[in-house]
């Protein structure tokens, strides 16, 4: 289990202290696929930086299974890196070695040498179905080989904790599917605790079971990623889950009202509701937007309605709309 | 210009000397530059391990020290720079005038600058790689011989080519004040007895090992560098 416990980091630069965490308190399960998303420079690297001690908290404490990492002498925390080991956006492969040999690093570092650790390494290039990539260098691979690699790399040393920044943002959305598929499969045959740090909520949908909103060095919101996605109280959650809200997609008429709804489960999505609002209260609502997706092994999904009518006949529609089981509904301004 | 006789006189003394010389020039670039990377290659390495206290914890005031020390023998003329060491080069080599002994003053006065182009070179290593040796629990010592050297060895050869030109540059120019090979040929030769086809044969021979280094210096940089595509 990992506990981050009242962190906070600030950085003293030329132009004055920035605070790039602030009181940040989250737990993260053994096995569990964390996903902490937010906007550039909310803090996201500066995090997951500090669950490694690749950057010193200014306050506040990591603990790793009880153990807290910022008492941990140099060599406890170097033996520690090996348990958590990490991935980048940028790959960060060393360019002089071949793909079996950047493998080999981290079990060079630990000592490990000869044919055993060749043995683990070749194992760990097939588990990332680069098996018949040993000896071709890194500049040789494409995008996504090249995180293919970094992961093998990353699990050579059999981490209980596999952190990524941003691991697929450099990828084309079909190579970002398939290293989360990687990602995904290696959390569950290996057991290993994975977090995922992302500005995209579509890696979130796709593999996280909780997540973390982070903005400007606060988590505002967490939780498991159904709840966050049907409902998003705070005002980044509800940015990063409806991106279109933000810009009002059709200018409003006099009296125009936009009606979010979001709902959850295969029954709501399968409910006529448009047709009985209109039928039952002669309330007729146009689409403005809408998009189901995905989350774990249930749909969801959310629809923007506009409905063009006074306050009390608005009223009349939310609470008829909410009278349906697995629906959420709410006023947009 | 040449009358036959003392073209024949030339042509002995080309024949008789240059290959000597050739062999004098060679070796003491050689060891020279050998020997100054002994010594530049560390104090490069420390400068930029120790940079912010990154990758080695290395007091300030010691950097500041190096750093002085590389920037004031810099700044020395190598004529001049010879002449001061005299004391050192007859400490070590028991002697100032001859081949051996000029490698005492180039090795001083090229070791600095090997010293700041292994500062460059480690420079141009992307710290995100630094930083991942980091996160996988690298020591310091692990970080620069596994990392920071292996990484850059293309740009430490270009460099080392640099250094060896230049050194070559330097021992011909200790020929003016007892050092040997093709630099003293050239001046003694040269200057002091009028042969300019001495002089000329002396040049060109100097300038074929410029090339000779240099090419075989761009072939090993560019045939070790893995992120070329083709390799
Ligand atoms: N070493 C540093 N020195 C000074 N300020 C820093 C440093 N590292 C990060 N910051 C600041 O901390 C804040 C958070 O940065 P961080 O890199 O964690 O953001 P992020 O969420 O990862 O953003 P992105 O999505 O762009 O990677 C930013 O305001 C940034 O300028
Ligand atoms: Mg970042």
């Amino acid at each position: 289990m990992i506990e981050i416990k009242n962190l906070s980091k600030s950085f003293v630069t030329a132009d004055g202290t920035v605070d790039a965490l602030k009181n940040i308190t989250l737990s993260i399960i053994d096995g569990e696929i964390y996903g902490i998303i937010g906007m550039s420079g909310a803090g996201k690297s500066t995090l997951v930086r500090c669950i490694n001690m690749l950057e010193k908290p200014t306050q506040g404490n990591i603990l790793i299974d009880g153990k807290d990492m910022g008492g941990l002498s140099t060599k406890e925390l170097r033996a520690q890196r090996r348990n958590i080991t990490m991935i980048f956006q940028g790959f960060n492969l060393l360019m002089q070695r071949n793909c079996l040999k950047n493998v080999l690093f981290p079990l060079e570092l630990a000592g490990g040498k000869g044919e055993k650790a060749k043995q683990k390494a070749r194992e760990l290039l097939k588990v990332v179905g680069l098996a018949d990539k040993e000896k071709t260098y890194p500049a040789q691979l494409s995008g996504g080989q090249k995180q293919r690699v970094a992961i093998a790399r990353a699990l050579a040393t059999n981490p209980r904790v596999l952190l990524c920044d941003e691991a697929t943002s450099a990828l084309d959305p079909q190579t970002t599917h398939s290293i989360l598929s990687l990602i995904k499969d290696i959390n569950k045959k290996l057991g290993i605790t994975v977090i995922i740090i992302t500005h995209q909520m579509s890696v979130v949908e796709e593999i996280c079971d909780k997540v973390a909103i982070l903005d400007n060095g606060e988590v505002v919101e967490s939780g498991k990623v159904s709840d966050i996605f049907s409902s998003p109280k705070s005002k980044a959650a509800k940015n990063l889950v409806f991106p279109e809200s933000e810009q009002s997609i059709l200018p409003r008429e006099e009296n125009e009202h936009h009606i979010r709804v979001v709902f959850n489960g295969a029954v709501a999505t399968k409910t006529p509701f448009i047709a009985s609002l209109a039928k039952d209260k002669g309330i007729v609502a146009s689409i403005l937007g809408a998009s189901t997706k995905s989350i774990g092994d249930k749909a969801y999904g959310n629809m923007l309605l506009g409905i063009t009518a006074d306050e009390t006949r608005i009223k009349e529609a939310i609470d008829y709309l909410s009278k349906f089981d697995d629906i959420f509904v709410e006023e947009v301004e | 210009m040449f009358d036959s006789e003392t073209f024949q006189n030339a042509w002995e003394i080309i024949k008789t000397e240059i290959p000597l010389a050739i062999w004098e020039t060679f070796y003491v670039t050689v060891l020279s530059t050998f020997f100054a990377i002994i010594i530049g290659l560390p104090l490069g390495i420390l400068i930029v391990a120790g940079d912010k206290g990154r990758i080695l914890k290395i007091s300030k005031p010691v950097l500041r020290v190096i750093d002085v020390i590389i920037n004031l023998l810099r700044s020395v003329p190598f004529l001049i720079l010879m002449i001061v060491v005299f004391p050192l080069t007859r400490l070590i080599v028991g002697t100032v005038v001859g081949t051996a002994a000029s490698v005492v003053p180039l090795v001083i006065a090229a070791f600095p600058f090997v010293a700041r182009l292994v500062e460059s070179s480690l420079r141009e290593i992307d710290p995100n790689i630094i930083e991942t040796a980091q996160s996988m629990g690298a020591t310091p010592f692990q970080i620069i011989i596994k990392v920071m050297i292996p990484e850059s060895v293309p740009s430490l050869i270009s460099n080392a080519t640099i250094a060896i030109t230049t050194v070559l540059g330097y021992s011909a120019m200790s020929g003016i004040i007892g050092g040997g090979g093709l630099g003293k040929l050239a001046i003694n030769y040269g200057y002091y007895r009028y042969q300019y086809l001495v002089m000329f044969f002396a040049v060109l021979f100097l300038i074929l090992l410029v090339q000779l280094f240099q090419s075989l210096g761009t072939f090993l940089a560019k045939k070790s560098d893995k992120r070329l595509k083709q390799n």
